[in-house]
C-alpha cells in the first residue's frame, strides 16, 4: 500500500518534510518559503551544550519549530504523538498509513542504512516522511536523499527509538485539517519580523548577532585555551554545522536569500530584492570563513590564517547581518 | 554562490543517491537549485573528525591487546559512543558498564550480557569476543 505522495529532495530535512506534507494537501510552498515563513534562520553558539564533546554552533532555530510555526501561521491543524512503547508506535503508524495519511517523524541517523557511513553520528533530530508499506518494508521520503528509500519494520523501529542526546522517542506528526485558502501574506510578514527580532533583540550573548560576536570572542582564545589540536577540532565542528546536515550552503543564508527574493514578488516590495542581494553577500562571507578556517586547521600554507583573523571575519559578518536585519525589522511589508 | 561555482568535490556523497542541494544564483541573479557532490572545506572537516575518532580507537585497540581494556571499550569507540551513551543503550548504570570496559570485568560477563552489548554495538557475539580479529584490525578511513 503506497499513498500517492510526491517525494521532493530538499537541502534541509525539516523544510523538506514540511514542504512535501503541505504539498500532499494541495499547498505548494518552496523550501525557501517554508524556511522563511517558519522563521528558521538563526545563530547560536552554546558552549554549554555539547555535540561530539564540543560546543554547539547552530544556524537555525530549535528542531521542530519550523514545522510548528508554518502550520500555526497558516491555520493548519496538526497532531503530534510520542511513545514509550516502540511496538505501539509502529502499530499506530500502520493505522495512519492504512487511512491514507502520510506521517512525518523524527529519527536518529546513526542506524539509517541508506546514509553514507561518514554521516552516521548520534544525531537524533532528523525528519523523514513515511508514506506506505509493502510487506515488511516502509516507503520513506527522506528529503536529503535524491530518491525514495525503504526501511524494514525493525530498521524503522530502531531509528525511531534511537538513543543519545534528545532521543526521538518515536515522535511522529501529521496534518489533520487544512484551511480552504491559507493566507500567505500575514504568515510571511510574521515570519520575517520574528527572525529579525530573534537576530537583533535576544538579551543573551550567545544568540543572534551577539552570538556571532560571542563565537568570534571565544574563537580568538581557542589555541591558547585548548591547544592546537582541540582548537582545530572545534573549528572543524563549526564548519560542519555551517555546511553539513543540509543548510543549502553557508548555514541557511542562501536559502534565506532565496526566500527574500520570492517575497519581493509576493509582497510587491522591491526593497526585499536588495535585502536578498545583501543576504547572498553574507552567505558568501560565511563560505569564505569556512574556506579560510579549513586552511587554518589543515595548516595549509605556512603563515596560514590565524584564529585572530578568522575572528575578525566573523565580526565583519556580524556587522553585515546586523545591517540587513535592522532593515527587515522596520521595512514596509 | 553562483550557479557555475557549485563545488563538485566528491568524497562521501554519491550521484543518484545523495548529493547536497544548494541554493545559488543564475546569470540573471535569480535563485535556483543545484546539486553538489561535496565541498573541500566541509570534506576536510569531516575527515578531521573521523581521523580523531580512529586515532583514539587505535590507542584503545593497543590497550585491548595489552590486556588492560576489553573489546567493549574498542567497539564503543568504533561506534562513536562514550560511556554515558553506551550505558544508555544498555540500560545499565554507568558504574557497571565501566567495570565491563576492563578485561577482568569483561571475562565475567554472561552470554546474555555479551549478546546485549553486541546488539548495542552492531556486531555479533562471536566478533565481540574474537581477540584475533582485534589484533588484525586496521583502523583507518578511506574515502
Amino acid at each position: 500500500m503506497k499513498i500517492d505522495f510526491q517525494h521532493n529532495q530538499a537541502a534541509h530535512c525539516e523544510n523538506g518534510v514540511t514542504s512535501n506534507l503541505l504539498q500532499f494537501y494541495g499547498i505548494t510552498l518552496s523550501e525557501p518559503m517554508i524556511f522563511g515563513m517558519g522563521s528558521g534562520y538563526f545563530f547560536s553558539h552554546m558552549p554549554f551544550i555539547k555535540l561530539n564533546g564540543m560546543s554547539v554552533t547552530s544556524f537555525r532555530v530549535w528542531p521542530g519549530w519550523i514545522f510548528k510555526r508554518v502550520t500555526h501561521r497558516l491555520g493548519i491543524h496538526v497532531r503530534r504523538k510520542k511513545y514509550t512503547n516502540p511496538d505501539k508506535a509502529m502499530q499506530e503508524l500502520d493505522e495512519l498509513l492504512a487511512k491514507g495519511q502520510p506521517v512525518g517523524m523524527l529519527v536518529g541517523v546513526f542506524h539509517l542504512p541508506y546514509f553514507p557511513r561518514e554521516y552516521r553520528f548520534h544525531f537524533n533530530a532528523h525528519n523523514i516522511t513515511v508514506f506506505g508499506k509493502e510487506g515488511d518494508r516502509y516507503f520513506v521520503s527522506d528529503p536529503v536523499m535524491e530518491n525514495v528509500e525503504t526501511l524494514s519494520y525493525e530498521e524503522l523501529k530502531k531509528v525511531r527509538f534511537a538513543r543519545g542526546t534528545y532521543p526521538p522517542r518515536g515522535r511522529m506528526y501529521y496534518i489533520d485539517k487544512v484551511p480552504a485558502q491559507p493566507e500567505l501574506r500575514p504568515a510571511i510578514v510574521k515570519g520575517i519580523r520574528k527572525t529579525a527580532s530573534d537576530m537583533l533583540t535576544i538579551p543573551l550573548p550567545m544568540f543572534g548577532i551577539d552570538g556571532i560576536r560571542y563565537l568570534a570572542k571565544n574563537l580568538r582564545k581557542w589555541p591558547v585555551k585548548m591547544g592546537a589540536k582541540l582548537a582545530a577540532l572545534n573549528l572543524a565542528q563549526v564548519i560542519r554545522m555551517l555546511e553539513e546536515i543540509g543548510t543549502g550552503g553557508a548555514g541557511f543564508r542562501f536559502i534565506y536569500a532565496a526566500f527574500l527574493q520570492e517575497c519581493a514578488e509576493i509582497l510587491n516590495q522591491p526593497l526585499l530584492n536588495e535585502a536578498s542581494v545583501e543576504m547572498t553577500a553574507i552567505g558568501d562571507a560565511w563560505r569564505n570563513f569556512a574556506w579560510q578556517a579549513a586552511r587554518c586547521f589543515k595548516n595549509r600554507d605556512n603563515g596560514a590564517i590565524t584564529y585572530d583573523q578568522l575572528a575578525d571575519l566573523l565580526m565583519d559578518i556580524a556587522d553585515q547581518e546586523q545591517k540587513v536585519f535592522s532593515k527587515l525589522r522596520t521595512m514596509e511589508l | 554562490m553562483k550557479f557555475d561555482e557549485v563545488p563538485q568535490d566528491e568524497a562521501f556523497l554519491k550521484e543518484g543517491k545523495i548529493r547536497d542541494v544548494c541554493y545559488v544564483v543564475d546569470k540573471e541573479g535569480h535563485y535556483v537549485r543545484a546539486l553538489s557532490k561535496g565541498w573541500t572545506p566541509k570534506n576536510e572537516a569531516i575527515r578531521l573528525a573521523w581521523h580523531e575518532i580512529h586515532e583514539h580507537a587505535e590507542e584503545t585497540r593497543l590497550k585491548v591487546m595489552a590486556g588492560k581494556l576489553s573489546p567493549i571499550a574498542l567497539y564503543m569507540e568504533l561506534n562513536i559512543m562514550d560511556l554515558p551513551l553506551l550505558a544508555n543503550f544498555m540500560e545499565l548504570p554507568k558504574w557497571r558498564v565501566r567495570r565491563h570496559l576492563r578485561m577482568k570485568g569483561f571475562k565475567r560477563l554472561t552470554n546474555e550480557m555479551l549478546s546485549k552489548y553486541a546488539e548495542a554495538m552492531n556486531i555479533t557475539v562471536a566478533e565481540l569476543v574474537d581477540l584475533e580479529r582485534i589484533r588484525g584490525m586496521v583502523i583507518a578511513h578511506e574515502d
